[in-house]
This record gives structure tokens, sequence and C-alpha cells, in this order.
């Protein structure tokens, strides 16, 4: 009698703590992100204390951060995700706001806002090529308003920074305005009854409680544009003002089959975007992250 | 409510119309070009013709390249969705110990670039002989798309009030049964927008796939790209004609996503009044 | 715009959503220091009104003034009135204090004045424990605490209330209800208050304003609306629960005689001009279980009691088929069949 009690109360001790059987259902999920995730990534990082040449086990990173033009990847790659994800999201700001509430052609203005992501990085950047190119039509007209020479705007920076503008946009833009939508328009309603004017409910209320949300969406703006490679090689110079560590790594790693070499760049790729990124989620700490809808 | 046009309001609207501008010249720029006989430093092309895509489609055997898009995308959300869903209940509906670390696992692959993580996965897939294949590409495209459904899919579930749950076993139904047929009906929009999410990210996804396919088990995105790198071999034109048959399908796509999903409520839900 | 105000007033106010008119020419005078009452179902263009006032709609016609001077065309914020939310729309990202607050930093009091405010509004609704707490860690009752301190912090010439009791449990509710009519004693701010509740509207106004489909059924103190409703409508929101269809015979003066479908015929007070259809309006608690039958009686077959402790809430049914609600302290029980004497000046006849 008591053994069987005792095992009756072990599994109700069990369910108290949330262990049942409900969650054999993780175990698919996380079999599959250890066996696909994990281990790949334990397995690279081992990799790249193992130098193709031998020597010390930190020598692929004693090499990167030698070697000039590798170590300056870091700097080219940050300079343009930076730039490209601030803006995205500072620009997502006033076009959201603007796009509250219900409207007539609502659903078409943002279908619009998000028609960029389906064009691509290859359409994308032929069309930059093209568009922006000496001969191209922004040129041309630039030409005609009167300008000495063509803009130099492909094969560049600049080029490759248009690019992660155009992809990087819509998702924003999307993320800022799903945010702002999910704060309760009540609130600003109240401040309005209690003699806040427009700009004093923008900067009391509704910003306060969007910080934590732009903080999300600048991340995940950074994260799309740090991993910047296509664009990089097509609209870019990617042997130079553009080489970006996704390139360093994909020609380490697969081109020149130095893997050891390759997956350190990786792993220094992931610890940038680590440090980027903790550094942006700590300043979200200090803001106010609870719920947003008011009550209910 | 008020229409006083302010300045911060036209400038907003004046920016977004640049952007537009530029947006439109972009893509009219490569869409001209594919239907373009010769053009070469002047306003517009000399005459215009549809051959490019007839040739396009026969010289980078589009349909086959297609066909191989539409398996690995298919295989990618039927997968996903079977391993996620789960995953996204026992998340939304236990607190356990360990939930924390399990919940940053299945967050890293969405946030890591997929670089950081597709080269020591093409690392191991080699030297497994798995890469080049098409299960490879297909276990790449996972790696991110089954975590993107755990977290569609969590706050999808526990919007879900428990009591349905209990209701159906005091009404005498097994685990089975409040799966299949109470659970899944509800879940059915949730699953479709996941679904339609994945499919549109795993048809765009570039890195992953180009990091792991080979010759036979290349997407649209990949070959584009490879076609568009090898150029001077054959006319501009005809990458440009490929590339709006990408962005057409990819349209075609979203346009059926949008259907299904609210884009402004991918975050949170807040009942319209 | 802060002070005390003789009259505002709501000339032929209208508010249409698209081809749906919520608001149908609100004719309304608010004299300075009233609480006014807003009464009617979901729908009936109360909360339109509120929002009207409060300048969180633009009117689609009409005007509203103040002491003579127009304000439907100030935003809400150069209205400076006070507003309690359905859902208290409490700031979730600052402490009740600076909810308080918020009004008073918006018109730039200085910090000594501000405190010394915020304490006395904190002070008023007996909040002095939690004022360094967030929204999210009250409970609802004093989540409303916070909403009615700071719309009245400001002392406005007007606070508006849009329903908000209504996401309290009802012990809260009544002890809510007390405490604003406390407030509004005190403080003699002149109040406009939503309700659907007729209850609420009766204990806490000095006037009701009963509306319906958008429309002004009937404005008057709560006496004059709960003894004498203008038409079946109002009646049936103020505890007239039975309403007998009735075919009219003679009238006299403000008497009539009518007759229920079954013959019996009734005396009572003719509220509107009739034709020869009327209904016959009469409250549960004014029917009395009496042994013999005479003038203004009526017979009927007990069908199902409820136990309410003093008295015993009826239900029967008439030889007609129409089902009576009838309160009273006699023992019944399902299937006696009982006399019920109604007196003829409870009996309230509309067309």
């Amino acid at each position: 009698m008591t053994a069987v009690l005792e095992r009756a109360s072990l599994k109700h001790r069990l369910a108290e703590k949330g262990v049942d059987r409900v969650l054999w259902l993780l175990l698919p999920g996380a079999v599959f992100v250890i066996l696909l995730f994990v281990y790949p990534f334990l397995y690279g990082l081992q990799l790249s204390f193992q130098p193709k040449g031998g020597g010390s086990p930190f020598q692929n990173y004693i090499t990167f951060f030698q070697d000039d033009y590798l170590a300056e990847t870091v700097w080219i790659t940050l300079w343009l995700g930076l730039p490209a994800a601030l803006f995205n999201v500072l620009a997502s700001i006033p076009i959201a706001f603007r796009m509250r509430g219900r409207f007539r052609g609502k659903r078409a203005l943002t279908t619009l806002l998000v028609i960029p992501i389906t064009l691509g990085t290859v359409l994308t950047a032929e069309g930059l090529l093209a568009f922006f190119g000496p001969t191209g039509w922004f040129n041309r007209i630039l030409m005609a308003l009167g300008a000495d020479e063509p803009a130099k705007l492909t094969h560049n920076y600049w080029g490759v920074l248009f690019s992660l503008i155009i992809t990087g946009f819509p998702f924003a833009f999307l993320l800022t305005l799903s945010y702002l939508s999910g704060i309760d328009p009540t609130l600003e309603q109240a401040a309005a009854t209690l003699g806040a004017s427009k700009r004093q409910r923008f900067r009391t209320i509704t910003m306060p409680l969007l910080a934590p949300g732009l903080a999300v969406t600048f991340c995940l703006s950074f994260v799309l544009a740090f991993s910047v490679f296509p664009s990089a090689v097509m609209v870019g110079n990617p042997a130079g003002e553009t080489h970006v560590m996704s390139i360093a790594a994909y020609e380490t790693a697969l081109r020149d089959n130095d893997f050891a070499m390759g997956s350190a760049i990786a792993m220094l790729m992931a610890l940038v975007m680590l440090i980027v990124i903790g550094v942006v989620l700590i300043w979200r700490t200090t803001l106010y992250r609870g719920a947003t809808g008011g009550k209910g | 409510m008020r229409l006083t046009a302010r300045p911060i309001v036209w400038l907003t609207w004046g920016a977004l119309a640049f952007f537009m501008l530029n947006l439109v010249g972009i893509v009219g720029a490569v869409v001209t070009n594919s239907f373009a006989e010769t053009w070469f430093g002047t306003w517009l092309p000399d005459g215009y013709t549809g051959k490019w895509y007839g040739e396009a489609w026969r010289d980078y055997r589009l349909l086959d390249v297609l066909g191989v898009t539409f398996q690995v995308a298919i295989a990618v959300v039927v997968i996903s969705v079977l391993i996620g869903v789960p995953t996204a209940y026992a998340l939304a509906r236990r607190n356990f110990p360990g939930k924390k670390l399990l919940n940053v696992l299945f967050l890293l692959p969405i946030l890591m670039p997929p670089m950081t993580y597709g080269i020591p996965l093409a690392t191991v897939l080699y030297k497994f002989h798995l890469a080049g294949s098409m299960f490879g590409v297909i276990a790449a495209n996972l790696v991110p798309a089954v975590p993107f459904v755990v977290l569609t899919m969590t706050p999808f579930i526990e919007q879900i009030d428990t009591k349905i749950e209990s209701a159906a076993r005091m009404c005498g139904a097994n685990t089975f049964a409040i799966f299949t047929r109470v659970l899944a009906p509800l879940l059915v929009p949730g699953i479709l927008a996941a679904s339609i999410l994945v499919l549109v990210r795993t048809v765009g996804m570039f890195e992953l796939t180009f990091l792991t396919a080979g010759p036979t088990s290349q997407t649209l995105v990949v070959s584009l790209y490879e076609a568009m790198s090898s150029a001077g071999i054959r006319p501009q034109q005809m990458v440009d004609s490929m590339a709006v048959i990408y962005t057409g399908s990819m349209l075609l796509l979203l346009v059926i996503a949008l259907r299904f999903v609210n884009p402004t409520q991918l975050v949170t839900r807040l009942k319209e009044p | 715009m802060s002070g005390r105000f003789a009259e505002l007033h709501l000339d032929q106010v209208q508010r249409a959503f698209g081809d749906t008119v919520a608001l149908k020419g609100m004719d309304l005078t608010i004299k300075g220091g009233e609480f006014v009452a807003l009464l009617g179902p979901s729908g009936c263009g109360k909360s339109t009104a509120l929002n009207c006032l409060a300048g969180l709609l633009p009117l689609t016609g009409g005007r509203i003034t103040l002491d003579g001077k127009r304000i439907d065309d100030l935003p809400p914020e150069k209205r400076g009135f006070g507003m309690v939310f359905q859902n208290y729309a409490l700031f979730p990202h600052m402490s009740v204090r600076r909810n308080i607050g918020f009004g008073l930093s918006m018109r730039r009091t200085g910090k000594a004045e501000l405190n010394r405010r915020v304490d006395e509004a904190v002070r008023l609704v007996q909040l002095e424990e939690h004022q360094h707490k967030f929204p999210a860690q009250l409970s609802g009752g004093q989540q409303q605490r916070v909403a009615i301190a700071r719309a009245i912090v400001l002392e406005p010439p007007l606070v508006l209330m849009d329903e908000p009791l209504s996401n309290l449990d009802a012990a809260l509710r009544l002890e809510m209800r007390t405490e604003i009519r406390r407030l509004h004693q005190s403080l003699g701010l002149t109040t406009v208050y939503v309700t659907h509740d007729q209850e609420e509207a009766l204990a806490l106004a000095d006037r009701l304003v009963v509306l319906r489909l958008g429309e002004v059924q009937q404005v008057g103190s709560p006496e004059e609306v709960y003894a004498h409703p203008v038409n079946r409508y109002v009646a049936g929101f103020m505890g007239y629960r039975n309403m007998i269809p009735v075919t009219v015979g003679s009238q006299e003066g403000e008497h009539a005689t009518v007759h229920t479908e079954a013959g019996v015929k009734l005396v009572g007070v003719k509220r509107e001009e009739l034709g020869s259809e009327a209904v016959a309006a009469v409250r549960p608690e004014d029917f009395a279980v009496v042994t013999e039958i005479g003038a203004n009686t009526i017979e009927a077959v007990v069908e199902i009691v409820e136990y309410h402790g003093r008295e015993q809430a009826v239900e029967a049914r008439l030889r007609d088929g129409t089902q009576l609600h009838v309160r009273t302290n006699s023992r019944l029980a399902p299937g006696d069949t009982i006399t019920l004497k109604v007196p003829a000046e409870r009996v309230l006849v509309f067309a």
C-alpha cells in the first residue's frame, strides 16, 4: 500500500513542477535543435581551434587579427550593418505611426510596403546596378537636372547599403507596426484628456511603450544586415570596400577549403553579433517591458 | 484625426514617395531589360522581345529548378510543422525546469546570421557525405524554420483557453482525441500562417541553400545567383528575366500569405474595438 | 479652461459612422455642479455622446458650447475635461503617483505644487500604501481609484466617466459607487456618467438621460424617470418587467380602461396617446396576492418560485398565456392558482 502511495505522490510532485507526459512532445524539437544546430556549432567551435597548418590552438584567431585584410572585415561589416539597421528602424517609426487605425487603402499600402520582401537579393542587385549605374535612369535624371558627372552609387559601399535598406526595411516596418498596434489606443486618449499635446503624447506615452519593441526590431534588423553576403558580392566591391565577414568566412571555408579558419571567422561573426545584441538588450532591461494593452 | 498638415507628416509621406519612386525605378529597370532586344546607354531599349524568358527557361533548366525549389519548400514546411507544433504546445502549456534554456536554444537559430552556423553545418554535412544532396538542403533550411514555427505557434497556443481542453477531458476525450478533434481545428489558422511564412522564408533563403546545395539540389535563388555571377557567358537579359520569374513567384506567395496573416498582428494581438 | 462653469450645452449633436448614425441630434444642457447619467443598453449612443464631449470623436453635426463658447472644435487636450475610461487606461509604465501627476506635469505645474496636489488626491482615494506601485501590481478596485484620482486631480470643470464600474465584481461595485457619490458631494465636480445599469444611474445621478438607438427618450430626475417613464421603452428599463398586451376600452382623463386578451378588465394610468392596441406595464412588486376577485384583479397559475429571503420571486402565467413576474411575501408553490391585484395608479398604459 505504502509503495503505491509513494509512487503516486512522486508523479504528482513531478507534475507539480510541470514535468509530465506532455513533455515528451518536446523530444523531436529538442533532438532536432541539438543535432542540427548545437552539434554543428560546437563542432565548428572546436574545429576553429584546430588550425589547418597546426601550431597553437588559437592560431586561426591570431591570424585573423594580424591579417589587416581579415581584421578589417569586422569594421566593414559593422559599418554596413549598424547604419542600415538604424535607418530601417528609425524610418519605420513615422511611417508605422501614419499607418495606425483604420483607413481606406490601408491593406493596399501595407502590401505595397511589404513587396520589397519578394524582390530577393538578385533582382535588387540587378535593379540597383541598372537604375543607379552610371548610365542608369537615376544618373540620367541627375545629369538632366544639371549634375556635372554621374554619382557613383554601385560597386561600392552605397550600393550595398541601398540593397540592405530595400530588403531590410519591410521587415523593420512590419515589426514596428505590429508593436505599435499592440499599444492600447485609449492610453493616448487618456493622455489627451489630461492635457497632453500630440508631441507630449508621443514622448511620454507612445515612445516609452514602443521602445522595448524597437530594441527587438533593431536587433533583428541588425542580424539581417550583418549577415549581408550576396549583395555585398554583386553590388559591392567584394575584394575591398565591402569585403564583409560573410564573404571572408565563405571564401576561406568553401573556396580555399580551410574549414578550420572558416569556422573561426564564423565564430567571430557570431561573437560580434552577440556583443551588439547584448548591448541593445541590456539597454532594453532599463525600459518598461510589461503589457502595453492596458487592462484586457 | 485632424487633417492639419504638419511638416513631419509631409516629410514622412515625401520620404516614402521618394523611396517608392526609386523602388519602382529599380524594379522597372530589371523588368524593362528582361524584355529588351539590346539596351546600352540610352533611356529606353532599342526594341522589345519576350524571347529571353524562353531562353532562360531552357538554358537554366528552370522547370527542374522550380521543381527542386518546390520540393524543398514543401518538405521544410511539413517537417517544421510536425516538429515545431508539439514543441510549441509543450512550451506554451508547461513550466518545467530548463524551459528558459530550451527557449534560448530555439531563439538562437533565428538570431544568428545563417553564415555563422551554416559553415559549420556544411562542414558536418560534408563530413557525413550529406552535403550537395536534397537531404542536406532540406536539413539546413530546417534549422531556422523549426524555431520559427515554435516561436510563432507558442503565443498562438497560449491564447487558447486551457479550459477547452479540460472540458473535452470531462466529456471523456483522451489525449489523442483532444489533439485531433479539439486542438487541431483551433490550431489550423496558426499553423497555416506559420507554414506560409516558412514557405516564403525557405524559397527566399539564400545562404543556407548556397552552402549546402550541389548542382542538382539548387533552389531558384541559388541558381539565380550562380547565373548572375557567371554572367558574361549569357546575355544579361536572361538573368533579368529569371529574376522577374523569381520575384513573380515570391509575389504570388506573399499575396497568398497576406490573405491569411494580418501583418500587423505578428507580435501582439489586440482586439480592435 | 479650468474652473467652474454655469452651463454646458449640446445642440443637435450628431455622430455618424459611415451610414449608421450612432447619435441622432442630441440636445442637452448640463448645469455646473450637476451629476448627469447617460443610461441605455449597449449601442444606444451613450458612449458616443461621451466621446464627443471629451473630444475623442469629432462631431458630424451640431455644436457643443461651454458658457456660450464653442468647444467642439477643440482637441481633447485643450478642453481640460477629466475622463475615467472603462478599461481605466492607466499608463502601464508609470507608477501610481506619476499616473496621477501626469496631467499636472503636462501643465508644467511646479514640483512642490504637483507633489502637494498628488498627495491630496492619493489621500482622497485612499491609496497611500500603493502610491509607488505600478498599475499591473494593483487590484481592479485600486486601479479604478487611480483612474478616478488621475481624472479629478486637475479639478476639471467636467468629469466624464465611461462605465467605470463595469469591470468590478458586485461587492466592489457597490463600494466604489458610494465612493464616487462621496467624491462628487465633497468636490462638487460636474460629472457626466455613462452606464447601462439603471440601479447605478438612479443611485448616483441628479439627472438621468435615457437613450435608445441614438435618440434621447427622457430626461429627468431619478424620481421622475423612475415613477413616470414616458414610454414603454423607458418603463422597461425602470423595472416594469410585465408588459401585458391589451386592447383599449374607454379613456377618461388620465385613466384608461383596457382588456387583456383573455378579457380581464384593468384600469390604469394613460401615459401616451392610445390607439386600439396598447400594453399595460406593471412592476413585479406592485402585484399583491389577494383572496377574492374584485376591481383590477387578474388570475394566474404559478409556474416557478424562487426563494429570495423575505420575498419570493414568482413566475406565473395568465389564462391567455402571457407570462407575469411577481414579487410577493406570500408563500406559494408551483401549480397554485392565484388572484393578483394591482392598484390602478400602478398600471401604466403605453401605446
